[in-house]
């Protein structure tokens, strides 16, 4: 006896959606094991990990702190991958964001006025734009892998941020410390709810989830690049022009994650740091995923990754737990994801030593 | 030739080895069609399971045959998603890289700190003391020597070998060599798995010998750099040996230009070897028709079986 995938006859649409909470029962389960392993009361770990941080309004409050940049860089990425355009360097897109919104702040420093956020957000956006243009240029005029490329400018953007606050952004009055100064008060994310640093950042991106939804489904442009990465022979008999298509995905992607580096530093942080996302552009990829590259699968997504983050953090400070559990929790998530996926075309049976035929249709 | 130059060489052998590996496992697991994104994960868990090995057992041979090891199970994850459950090579390669990261720091959280003895050094009575010569072809650590004997092997293996013809064929047309009999899902396990192998081969370098010691994320990117320099060797292993090279030189440039005390800033430099790979990567892609005649033709796509 064995377990032979018979492929279904059409891809299983329920499967789509139930593979995603099977993945976190087996993520549940193995962290389970790995608690275990680690000689940790399981129970208690995992009430320390996933039931502890949301028990609170003001855990509820940072699992959307967290959730903000995820939603939105999970739903420009997921427009992205649709087009089978990877572009897996929002991580940097969201440094130069960051870098470009904050040297606005700092540029106008002192000065208050309505204007400046507003400002920063466009100078967010262009930053984490410009630094997509890179691998979207690429891409299109010489044919270079935009997977290796994006990741490459990471890199460059991680040191370009701390190149920036070590030198022409540093606070002058912060005795070489490497950071900027703390922003002006008109250059800080209003808080929507008071005691919490719960800020404006979440409700858009929620906004965003909808919008990318409606421009998924409700237009041209949309479903060319749906056409695009299912069918991209059909797109090219239509007329899309594919190499259009990897600039607007990349553009996309980058302008998003550009507004979220934004809303890290003019929101939880306030200033310029060496470090300022904790890989948010990377588990945003998850995230994508994990939402079935649907924007409202990808807003429950963004809220289970946060949790991760925060599960994390509490587990580090309750249990002694490495902060590390949360990639280790991260990544379990996307292998027992792909593994559930097989549920989508194929179909597990027990078979006894005749092969049946239908198992090998292709 | 001055003891300054000979010393600058012997810093660019130690930089490129780990490149070395990493890429020749990476050109093997693709001649035979298959795109493993994971190599950064593989690395990482390589670099602490043979920096922890070394630490406890007392011996770097049992660190470096410990890293292969874990390595290949690493990969055995990236095979068994791919191949037997059909999941997607880029995503899992990602998750991969992604789920190597998070592991590799959970185990090395009580070695960060510490420092391991290494790798000894190469000395042959007489041959080692030979001037110039000496230190650059009887002075390295044995891995150096390896890293060239696999390359070798490697180039020998995909011209001349019988199995390395059926490896390129499922890596050129999968469909062909299974209607030919050949194993494609075996044959591709085999691959990954020495690729995995490989990877963690590099990582032990990198925590024995080129930095030793253990530090997160240590590998710094070198994972995505060698799949950089498998597309800029078109694929060949001697092409990627001269790539790994060139970049070890590079990434041991911007240090001794550091050194001088010019007035760049230090991280303007140290973006060097990402840039060149952005460079390289375009100018070997600029012509299209070359990287198609010899790229694999299968890679990336799913096999299925047609009966």
């Amino acid at each position: 006896m064995s377990v032979i995938l018979e492929r279904r006859p059409t891809p299983s649409g329920l499967m789509g959606w139930l593979a995603p909470v099977l993945a976190l029962v087996m993520t549940v389960a193995a962290s389970v094991l790995l608690f275990l392993l680690l000689g940790l009361p399981a129970g208690a770990a995992l009430h320390a990990f996933f039931i502890e941080p949301v028990s609170s309004r003001y855990g509820l409050a940072e699992l959307a702190v967290k959730a903000a940049p995820l939603i939105m860089i999970g739903v420009a990425l997921s427009i992205g991958f649709r087009a089978q355009v990877f572009n897996i360097g929002a991580e940097g897109q969201l440094i130069l964001g960051g870098i470009a919104g904050g040297a606005v702040a700092l540029a106008l420093y002192p000065v208050n006025g309505w204007f400046v956020l507003p400002l920063m957000a466009l100078a967010g956006i262009a930053g984490g734009m410009g630094w997509a243009a890179i691998p979207a240029l690429l891409k299109t005029r010489f044919g270079a892998n935009e997977i290796l490329t994006s990741l490459m400018l990471t890199y460059v953007a991680v040191l370009l941020l701390s190149y920036m606050v070590t030198g022409p952004l540093r606070d002058p009055d912060g005795f070489n410390f490497p950071e900027s100064r703390l922003f002006q008060s008109s250059a800080l994310l209003p808080r929507i709810l008071s005691g919490t640093r719960l800020h404006i950042g979440f409700p858009i991106a929620i906004a965003i989830a909808l919008i990318g939804w409606v421009f998924l489904s409700r237009t041209l442009l949309g479903f060319a690049l749906r056409i695009n990465g299912e069918a991209p022979r059909a797109a090219r008999f239509a007329g899309f022009n594919s190499g259009r298509l990897v600039w607007v995905a990349l553009l996309i992607g980058g302008g998003v994650s550009g507004l979220a580096g934004l809303f890290e530093v003019a929101g939880p942080i306030g200033q310029l740091l060496p470090n300022i996302s904790p890989g948010y552009g990377f588990t945003a990829i998850i995230v994508a995923f994990l939402g079935r590259l649907h924007p409202v699968g990808v807003v429950f997504a963004g809220l289970v990754m946060a949790l991760s983050y925060l599960g994390g953090e509490a587990a580090q400070i309750t249990m002694n737990l490495p902060v590390a559990v949360t990639g280790v929790f991260q990544g379990m998530l996307l292998f027992f994801l792909l593994a559930a996926d097989v549920l989508i075309n194929y179909r597990l049976r027990w078979s006894g030593k005749t092969r049946s035929i239908t198992s090998s249709q292709p | 030739m001055s003891d300054a130059l000979i010393l600058s060489i012997l810093t660019i052998v130690t930089a490129s080895t780990p490149l070395v590996f990493a890429g020749i496992g990476e050109l093997v697991v693709e001649r035979s069609g298959v795109l493993n994104l994971g190599v950064e994960g593989m690395i990482l868990v390589g670099a602490v399971s043979g920096f922890a090995l070394a630490n406890l057992s007392g011996s770097a041979t049992i660190g470096v045959v410990g890293a292969c090891v874990a390595g290949a199970v690493l990969a055995s994850l990236f095979a068994f998603l791919t191949l037997n459950l059909k999941s997607s090579q880029v995503a899992t390669g990602l998750a991969l890289t992604i789920f190597g990261a998070g592991v590799s720091a959970l185990m090395g959280q009580s070695y960060v700190g510490i420092a391991v003895g290494g790798l000894p050094k190469m000395n042959m009575p007489g041959l080692t003391d030979l001037p110039v010569i000496g230190p650059l072809l009887f002075g390295h650590d044995a891995l150096v020597y390896l890293s060239f004997a696999l390359v070798a092997s490697v180039t020998w293996f995909l011209r001349r070998s019988r199995a390395g013809l059926v490896l390129r064929a499922v890596g050129d047309s999968h469909d062909s060599a299974h209607a030919l009999g050949y194993r494609v899902i075996r044959v591709r396990w085999g691959a990954i798995l020495f690729g995995g192998a490989c990877s963690g081969l590099a990582g032990a370098y990198l925590s024995l010998a080129y930095t030793p010691m253990w530090a997160e994320n240590m590998s710094a990117g070198r994972g995505w750099i060698a799949l950089a320099l498998v597309v800029f060797a078109v694929w060949q292993p001697g092409r990627l040996l001269l790539g790994a090279y060139i970049f070890g030189g590079i990434s041991i440039l911007q240090l001794h230009i550091q050194a001088l005390g010019l007035s760049v800033p230090s991280q303007l430099m140290s973006m060097l070897p990402y840039v060149v790979t952005i460079i390289v990567l375009v100018v070997i892609s600029r012509d299209s028709a070359r990287i198609r005649r010899n790229a694999p033709a299968s890679i990336g796509k799913p096999f299925h079986p047609t009966a």
